[in-house]
């Protein structure tokens, strides 16, 4: 089943079908005759049974989180628990439209209202908005708001934003997207901000600083106070990329260590599933002094009755369509639900927990950068006997064969050869276990048997594939055979 | 022990020894004792499968759905048909719990599936590429404006009013960050006022924003627009809705640059408006500048095709500040719906569901308008919906429709204060005449 290699194009065949529409029941209508589409779109006609037989054979072609331990880190690849997927698709959340007249769906209001009190919790935050549909649309509501604050008190001036080097990709393109100036700081032997070198970058002009913590490596800045003390007597703000909250609730609140404003990745830390690159869900959360400048609608109650304000003249706007991924936010609702406040701490102990254990039983193979306690990752580096020069991109196409999923690769960029692992609290020491034993036969091979290395993968349903190939004469669609 | 937490307290024991420690609390100690958090998160206690499952079905069942109550609404959102086969491929968990293919060789279906959505959203729109996805209709709008600027380096957009005005406001919120110039269009007779639109564009203009069938379910007509915007060498971006392509011109036979739109009507629930998906497709030549991801064809070792993602050095992983775009995570199972749907559907099949729409809506158009007590608000052809306009306040209608178990179309006059008293009423082929003589029936009661 591994082999199949039909595109769906290469199925097609004239004549067949895989719907059924009703017959029309109206009369037919004249069409609009210099509207009308000239050449029908070549889209496949294959049967029923062809959709199905080829989503099924495509699927067998997919490592996945139900098939084994998926260590990719900062993504969070926790198990999807499947009474989320069950309560998501009842039709009173999915059959409901936007628009719909406020008092036909205050099911809906009450539980998106009752979701951002449950993160208001667990972050210390005053006020959530659900709108950003990721991570990455977070970090942009969450510095339009930053930008917002300071232009109310008429501070125009301020158009910086700092980074840490170990920062994810994203926030400083955010940054940059948003037409501010991206100021990057080094990170310190420890890992942490270099807070000698934080100091001479900051100026009138900052408008805030992002960070997260525990950082991409996996580490806590300690000195997080004193950063946000730093920032806030500059006049800036703070900004938590919430990416790595799974190694903190309960334990601590980014509202307490001083951050103003935060996105959270509800397809990471709450459980809700990665599918395939998306959808997720990016809530931002805000401390008092921000609520007026959150994306319109808000959801308010008025009267015990659930309405949408848009009278609100400080807010930046409106970043998407309607009120957020409405579908990911009742699954993250339902993960809260059955955790509770224990459950989420315990979460939160033994991501950090599974996570020490495997640095613990890596680190005597692998180079380990920063030797200390990690939080819900850790980053370790090359391997420490290693004569035959193996990188970590061959290490992760070895990996393949032991149908494990390789963690994040080449990232942070502050680390050469990174390889970033989160191995997240739904998997078992068992499971861990295997991963770390193909860690230590692969740093075995490399003394004794680089070749299986450097050729690997063997078992996967593709050989290794050629991005330069792809990349030097892109072909994005397919063609008709002419 | 928690059902999702695998780990007993024997195995923690074993890891706690490995580690050399007593208790999990010693991993923290790097966490400052002041903002370590001293008391439990108030929340509730854990609740078991059926005390979730209970307290869910509460929340939807106090929302009255689609499935037993007939919809007339649309605007940017629609009830149309999906198809089972799309529910078996999205429920499939080999894609829903995989993320980002990024490493391809145990990634081929997310990436072939990814390959394939993007051939039809070619196939569909006729234009030459197609991102993996972005968030939603408006999102895309927004980043095709950023792409228009990027590559005519001018600082210009013009925007018809009569496009979603969910997207009008979302690019609002996003250009004046870069101090990218919006300039709206005002509409006439219901469609885009070309005569005021020939008068704005100059050689600053980047790209002109339009829509069709628009806001208002109009069709526009894209020929002089389309004149007019390359004269000034900017860029023809056109907002589409997918269904309609089935039976009307695409963006490609419009010569549009960059066709853009939401994709929920393909394969995806109404679901309180998200998540839906984004498209956006482009002519070649501007392919380097697209925001996202973007799958390409290859070989592996073997010779045999596969499938990775290609052209990365435009993403925020690699480049950075100097990315394309900041988006990562996208609406990937979304896309996986809409490639499920098209295949389902194929040529045939969206013909034909466009087709019934447009017989529908113009069924219903008709027979509203019979006696005289309602009238299209603008003599336009138009596809799927139509505002309609009377003389009873809307909130009179509404409230009758409803308490007669319809949920009925939306008041325009938010979004457009001169169009007062007038209700835009959304046709899918899911509606039955029976259903649509009774929305007419009780139309006819008002008084």
């Amino acid at each position: 089943m591994k082999k199949y290699d039909k595109l769906i194009f290469e199925c097609s065949v004239p004549g067949r079908k895989a719907y059924r529409l009703p017959t029309s029941d109206v009369p037919e209508y004249d069409l609009p005759s210099s509207f009308v589409r000239q050449k029908q779109a070549s889209l496949p006609e294959v049967s029923e049974v062809d959709v199905i037989r080829h989503f099924a054979n495509l699927s067998h072609k997919n490592y996945a989180v139900d098939l084994g331990i998926y260590p990719l880190g900062s993504c969070t690849m926790k198990y999807n628990p499947k009474i989320n997927e069950e309560v998501a698709q009842m039709p009173g959340f999915t059959y409901i439209h936007p628009l719909q007249p406020v008092e036909t769906v205050q099911g809906a209001l009450e539980l998106i209202a009752e979701l951002e009190k449950f993160l208001c919790e667990i972050t210390g935050m005053s006020a959530f908005s659900m709108q950003p549909s990721a991570g990455a649309q977070g970090e942009a509501l969450g510095l339009m708001i930053i930008k917002a604050f300071h232009e109310n008190r008429g501070d125009y001036k301020r158009n910086k934003i700092i980074v840490p080097d170990s920062a994810h990709g994203t926030n400083p393109a955010t940054a940059a997207m948003l037409g501010m100036k991206v100021i990057e700081v080094p990170s310190n032997k420890d890992g942490g901000v270099d807070i000698e070198k934080l100091k001479t970058v900051i100026d009138d002009k900052i408008a805030g600083l992002m960070l997260t913590n525990p950082s991409t490596l996996g580490l806590f800045e300690k000195n997080i106070l004193k950063i946000a003390d730093m920032i806030h007597e500059a006049g800036g703000l703070l900004y938590y990329d919430g990416a790595n909250a799974n190694a903190i609730m309960g334990i601590t609140r980014p509202g307490d260590m001083g951050f103003d404003v935060l996105h959270l990745n509800l397809h990471k830390t709450f459980s809700t599933p990665h599918g395939g690159g998306g959808p997720g869900a990016g809530p931002v959360g805000v401390s008092k002094q921000l609520t007026d400048y959150l994306p319109v609608p808000v959801i308010v109650k008025k009267d015990d009755k659930y309405e949408l304000d848009y009278n609100r003249p400080l807010s930046i706007g409106k970043i998407k369509g309607f009120y957020g991924n409405f579908g990911v936010l009742v699954r993250a609702f339902a993960y809260i639900a059955t955790m509770g406040a224990e459950g989420l701490k315990r979460v939160s102990e033994l991501a950090v927990l599974h996570a020490n254990y495997m640095m613990e039983n890596l680190k005597e193979y692998y180079y380990l950068p920063y030797d200390r306690t990690c939080m819900h990752e850790f980053v370790i580096s090359r391997l420490k006997n290693n004569p035959n020069g193996i990188t970590t991109k061959e290490i992760a196409k070895r990996l393949l064969d032991f149908d494990v999923h390789p963690p994040t690769i080449y990232f942070p960029l502050i680390v050469n050869e990174a390889m970033m692992i989160e191995p997240t609290e739904t998997e078992s020491k068992d499971s861990m276990d295997k991963f770390i034993e193909a860690m230590i036969q692969i740093a075995r091979e490399a003394v004794e048997n680089p070749e299986i290395i450097r050729t690997a993968p063997h078992n996967t349903p593709s050989k290794l594939l050629d991005e330069v190939k792809a990349a030097r004469n892109p072909v994005v669609k397919w063609e008709a055979e002419t | 022990m928690f059902p999702y937490l695998p780990t007993t307290k024997a195995e923690e024991e074993a890891m706690l020894n490995r580690l050399g420690i007593q208790s999990i609390d010693d991993l923290f100690n790097n966490i400052p004792d002041s903002i370590k958090l001293k008391r439990k998160l108030d929340l509730e206690d854990p609740k078991s499968e059926i005390e979730v499952e209970r307290l869910l079905q509460g929340f939807s069942n106090q929302n009255l759905n689609a499935i037993n109550t007939p919809i007339f609404l649309g605007a940017g959102i629609y009830d149309h048909y999906i198809p089972s086969t799309v529910r078996y491929a999205i429920n499939r968990s080999e894609f829903y719990t995989a993320y980002t293919p990024y490493q391809p060789e145990i990634s081929q279906g997310t990436l072939q599936v990814i390959f394939e959505y993007q051939s039809m959203i070619c196939a569909i729109t006729d234009m030459e590429v197609s991102n993996a996805s972005l968030y939603d209709g408006a999102s895309a709008a927004a980043e095709a404006a950023f792409l228009a600027a990027e590559k005519t380096r001018r600082k210009q957009i013009i925007v018809s009013e009569t496009i979603h005005p969910d997207t009008r406001r979302v690019l609002s919120t996003y250009l004046k960050y870069r101090g990218i110039e919006l300039v709206t269009i005002p509409m006439t007779n219901g469609v885009t006022d070309i005569e005021i639109l020939k008068k704005e564009v100059s050689e600053n203009t980047a790209a002109i924003i339009l829509q069709t069938p628009n806001f208002l379910g109009y069709l526009e007509n894209m020929e002089e627009a389309e004149k007019i915007i390359h004269k000034n060498k900017g860029l023809l971006i056109l907002s589409v809705d997918p269904i309609s392509l089935g039976i009307f011109k695409s963006p490609g036979e419009w010569g549009a640059d960059i066709a853009i739109g939401d994709g929920q009507s393909l394969g995806n629930p109404m679901s309180f408006g998200g998540p839906t998906l984004g498209f956006i497709a482009c002519s070649k030549d501007l392919i380097r500048k697209m925001p996202g991801r973007i799958v390409g064809q290859t070989t592996d070792k073997e010779g045999r095709r596969g499938f990775v993602s290609t052209l990365q050095t435009r993403e925020q992983h690699i480049r950075r500040q100097k990315a394309t775009s900041n988006i990562c995570s996208n609406q990937a199972l979304n896309a996986l719906a809409a490639c499920a749907y098209l295949i389902t559907m194929g040529k045939k099949g969206l013909h034909d569901v466009a087709r019934l729409c447009y017989d529908k809506a113009h069924y219903a158009a008709d027979i509203i308008t019979e006696s005289g007590k309602y009238r299209l608000a603008f003599e336009q052809p138009f596809f799927k919906e139509f505002p309609i306009l009377s003389e009873f306040p809307v909130k009179k209608i509404q409230k009758k429709l409803l308490e007669n178990g319809i949920i009925g179309g939306y008041s325009l006059h938010k979004d457009f204060p001169i169009l007062k008293n007038v209700i835009l009423y959304c046709v899918t082929e899911k509606r039955t005449k029976k259903e649509i003589d009774y929305l007419k029936q009780l139309l006819e009661e008002m008084a």
